[in-house]
C-alpha cells in the first residue's frame, strides 16, 4: 500500500472518532441533564455554593466564600502551603 | 534542435573569486544525434550541460530548442522543461539514499501525477529493460556502480525525456562497464533519443557512436 | 491533466518514504509530540467539563449570602442582622445557614458540617457524603464519633448517606439537626454562620447589594453570579494554570521544531537539488517539506486528542486526580461529562500543528529556490 493511503486512512478514521467524540459528548451532555438538575435542586435545597473539589484547606473547600486574607488567617504573612492553594485563586470579589 | 547564442556563464559575479566558467558559446546541437562535449576538467563542460538542460541560467546569451527559448524562463517552466524535456545522468549519479530503486526512478513524475499503478509499470518496465527488474525494491546504497548507473539513466527515462544528458558517464565505472554504457547510449539514439554527453575520458569521445565532438578549453569552444 | 490532490498523494509519499528513513528518530518525535498535546488537551477537557458543570449546578446556589467580618476574619452573624434585613426593600426572604468545618484526626480529613434548612436529620443522627463514608467505612447505622468545641466525644449515629451520584458537592458534607450543630461547636442559638438572601426581582439585586454594603458596612455580600464567575474563572483555560500550560506546550512544540528550523544538514540540501534537478519545482518541494511538518503535527494532534477524551472521559482523569487532590484526604469521586468545547479545540489544533509545520518550512525557503546546478559539483 502506499504510504499516503495508509497515513490517509490514519487521517480519516481519526477525524471521525473525534467527530465521534463530540457527538458522544452531546449526547452525554442530554443524558445527563437529570443528574444535574438533581444536582442543582440539591444546591438549591441545602443552599450550598461551592463544590466539594478541593477539600484541603478552608479557603480552599469553599472558594466563593473565601477572600484575599482568607489564606492569611492562619498567621500574618503566611505564605500559601496546600497544593490546591495554588491551582485555585481566590475571588475576585 | 538546439541552438546556443553566445551563451556565457558566471559565478560569483562581482566577488573577487569571479569566475567565467563558459564564455561565449555558440553551438548547434542535432537531433537524434549523440553529441559529445570534450574538454579537461575545468574547461566548463559541466556547466554546459547545466545551462542546456535548464539547471542552471546563462549570464549572457541564448539557449533555444526547434526555435523555442530554453533560457530566460521563470522557474517553473525551467523545472517543467527539466521534467519532460530533459533527463540527466549525473557524474555521481545522485540517487536519493534512503529509498529503494523503484522509487528513484519514479520521482521525476511526480510533479506529473500520473495514475500510480501505470507510473510503477513503466518504470519496472525501464528497471526490466536495463537489467534491473530484480533489484526494484533494493536500497540504492547497496547497488554496485553499474547498477547505479543504470538506475540513474532509468530515472533520467521515466518522463520520456527528448534529450538525454549525462554528465562524465564513465567517471567511476571500468572499462567493461564504460563500453556497456556506450553500447546503451547507441541504443538510445537509435531510439530517437538526442543524447548530449561531456567527457574527458577517451572510451567516450573516441568511440564510434559519438557523432559528432565538440572540444571546450577554459571555457570556451575550441575551433574544431 | 493530474489533480491536485493526486500531486499532493505524491508528495505526502515522498514526506513519508523521508521521515521512514529515520523511522527511530521520527516515531520518538511523534511519540514526544502526543504525549504533550495528550496533557494539553487532557486539562483542557477536564477544566472544560467541571467549568461546564459547576455552571449548571451551582445555578442554584443562593442568590445572595452575607457574611460578616471581624478584623477581616470571618466572624459570626447576630440574629439581630435577620431582622433588619427583613425590612430591606427588595428582599423577599432571609434566613440564617448553619454550616463550619471540622477537621476529623483519625483520618486526617477536613468535614464540612452543615445544618439543612429543611428535612435535616433528627437530632442525634446525621447524613454523611459518599466519600467520607467510604474513608471511614462508615454504613447506616453505625456510630460517628467527634471531638465538640469542649474537648468532649459527641457521637451521632449515621442515618443516611448521601448519594455518590452527588459526591462532586457533597463528599465531605456532613448533615444535621440544628440542635446537635449548636451543641458541637458551642454556637449560641442567637448567631448563625452567615445570611443567605432571596430577591425579589433578580435584576435588582445589586442595588440589593449596594444596600446591604451600606446597612452593614462589616458585612460583605456575595451574590450568586460571583460564585458563577469564580468557578468560570478557575476552570476557564484563559487563565491560571490552564494557559501556563498551553504556554509551555506551545514552548515545546518550539522546542521539538528547532532542530528542523535551525537550517539544514548538507544531506538534506543536496536531496532538495536532486529532486530539482529532475524536475520538481520549489512549490513542489515546499509542499513537500510542509507534508513532512503537517504529517508529525497533524498524527500527534489527533493521536493526543483521542488519548485525551479517552484519559479524561473514559478512566475518569486518573492522572490529574492526585493534583487536585495535593493534600486533601477526601476527594470526590465522580465522572466528568464530556464536554468539548469547538474554541478551544480550534485553539488546540492551531497550537499544535502551526508552529511546528511553519519551522519546517521556513529553513527551506532559501535552498528550494535556487538553482539546482549545484548538485553537478
Amino acid at each position: 500500500m502506499r504510504p499516503s493511503a495508509l497515513w490517509l486512512t490514519f487521517v480519516l478514521l481519526s477525524t471521525l472518532l473525534l467527530g465521534l467524540s463530540l457527538l458522544l459528548a452531546d449526547r452525554e451532555q442530554s443524558a445527563a441533564a437529570e443528574r444535574l438538575a438533581r444536582g442543582r435542586a440539591m444546591v438549591e435545597q441545602l443552599g450550598l455554593t461551592d463544590l466539594a473539589l478541593f477539600t484541603e484547606a478552608r479557603y480552599t473547600r469553599h472558594l466563593t466564600q473565601a477572600d484575599r486574607f482568607a489564606p492569611f488567617q492562619d498567621h500574618p504573612g503566611a505564605l500559601e502551603h496546600f497544593p490546591s492553594g495554588a491551582l485555585v485563586a481566590p475571588p475576585n470579589h | 534542435m538546439i541552438e546556443l547564442r553566445g551563451v556565457g556563464k558566471v559565478f560569483n559575479q562581482g566577488r573577487h573569486n569571479q569566475q567565467w566558467a563558459v564564455r561565449d558559446v555558440s553551438l548547434r546541437i542535432e537531433t537524434g544525434q549523440l553529441t559529445c562535449l570534450r574538454g579537461p576538467s575545468g574547461s566548463g563542460k559541466t556547466t554546459l550541460l547545466a545551462l542546456i538542460g535548464c539547471l542552471a541560467r546563462p549570464t549572457l546569451g541564448r539557449i533555444l530548442r526547434d526555435g523555442e527559448p530554453l533560457s530566460g524562463l521563470p522557474e517553473r517552466f525551467m523545472a517543467e522543461l527539466r521534467r519532460r524535456t530533459f533527463g540527466f545522468v549525473f557524474q555521481r549519479f545522485n540517487l536519493i539514499r534512503g529509498l529503494s530503486v523503484l522509487d528513484n526512478v519514479m520521482l521525476p513524475a511526480y510533479p506529473e501525477a500520473p495514475a500510480h499503478e501505470e507510473l510503477r509499470e513503466r518504470a519496472l518496465g525501464l528497471l526490466r529493460r536495463f537489467g534491473l527488474g530484480n533489484l526494484a525494491g533494493q536500497r540504492v546504497e547497496w547497488l554496485s556502480g553499474g547498477e547505479a548507473q543504470r538506475t540513474a539513466i532509468c530515472r533520467a527515462l521515466i518522463n520520456r525525456p527528448a534529450v538525454l544528458i549525462a554528465d562524465e558517464p564513465t567517471a567511476n565505472l571500468d572499462s567493461r562497464l564504460s563500453a556497456e554504457f556506450m553500447g546503451i547510449a547507441a541504443e538510445l539514439v537509435a531510439s530517437g533519443k538526442t543524447l548530449i554527453v561531456s567527457s574527458h575520458d577517451p572510451r567516450v569521445y573516441e568511440s564510434p557512436a559519438v557523432q559528432r565532438l565538440v572540444g571546450l578549453r577554459d571555457g570556451r569552444l575550441e575551433e574544431a | 491533466m493530474p489533480s491536485a490532490f493526486q500531486r499532493q498523494r505524491y508528495l505526502i509519499d515522498y514526506s513519508l518514504m523521508a521521515l521512514g528513513r529515520r523511522p527511530g528518530k521520527h516515531l520518538g518525535l511523534l511519540a514526544v509530540y502526543t504525549l504533550i498535546v495528550a496533557v494539553l488537551a487532557s486539562v483542557m477537557l477536564f477544566s472544560e467539563s467541571l467549568r461546564g458543570e459547576a455552571r449548571l449546578l451551582l445555578a442554584g446556589a443562593p442568590e445572595v449570602v452575607l457574611q460578616r467580618l471581624e478584623a477581616g476574619r470571618h466572624a459570626l452573624m447576630p440574629a439581630s442582622y435577620l431582622a433588619r434585613i427583613e425590612g430591606l426593600r427588595g428582599v423577599s426572604g432571609v434566613r440564617g445557614r448553619l454550616w463550619g468545618y471540622h477537621y476529623d484526626p483519625f483520618i486526617g480529613a477536613n468535614y464540612t458540617l452543615m445544618v439543612p434548612p429543611s428535612d435535616a436529620p433528627l437530632p442525634g443522627t446525621l447524613a454523611i457524603g459518599a466519600g467520607l463514608a467510604r474513608s471511614r467505612g462508615l454504613e447506616v447505622g453505625d456510630l460517628l464519633s467527634l471531638r465538640a468545641a469542649n474537648g468532649e466525644p459527641y457521637g451521632l449515629k449515621v442515618a443516611a448517606r448521601l448519594d455518590t451520584e452527588s459526591e462532586l458537592l457533597s463528599t465531605d458534607l456532613v448533615l444535621l439537626s440544628e440542635q446537635d450543630f449548636r451543641a458541637f461547636f458551642g454556637i449560641p442559638a442567637d448567631h448563625y454562620t452567615d445570611l443567605v438572601l432571596q430577591v425579589r426581582n433578580p435584576r435588582e439585586v445589586h442595588t440589593v447589594k449596594e444596600k446591604l454594603n451600606l446597612v452593614f458596612p462589616d458585612s460583605r455580600p456575595i451574590l450568586r453570579e460571583e460564585v458563577l464567575r469564580t468557578y468560570d474563572a478557575v476552570f476557564g483555560w484563559r487563565q491560571g494554570v490552564v494557559f501556563v500550560i498551553l504556554l509551555g506546550s506551545v514552548l515545546a512544540f518550539v522546542i521539538l521544531a528547532w532542530d528542523k528550523a535551525s537550517g539544514l544538514s548538507a544531506e538534506e540540501r543536496r536531496e532538495i537539488g536532486v529532486l530539482k534537478a529532475v524536475g520538481w519545482e520549489t512549490a513542489d518541494i515546499m509542499r513537500m517539506k510542509f507534508w513532512e511538518g503537517a504529517v508529525i503535527s497533524l498524527s500527534a494532534f489527533l493521536l493526543g486528542y483521542l488519548l485525551a477524551y479517552l484519559h479524561v472521559f473514559h478512566a475518569g482523569a486518573v492522572l490529574f486526580a492526585p493534583v487536585l487532590k495535593g493534600w486533601a484526604v477526601l476527594y470526590p469521586d465522580f465522572a466528568p461529562l464530556p464536554s468539548v468545547d469547538g474554541l478551544q479545540l480550534a485553539t488546540l489544533f492551531f497550537f499544535t500543528v502551526f508552529p511546528y509545520t511553519l519551522a519546517t518550512i521556513v529553513p527551506i525557503w532559501r535552498v528550494a529556490t535556487r538553482d539546482p546546478d549545484a548538485v553537478m559539483r
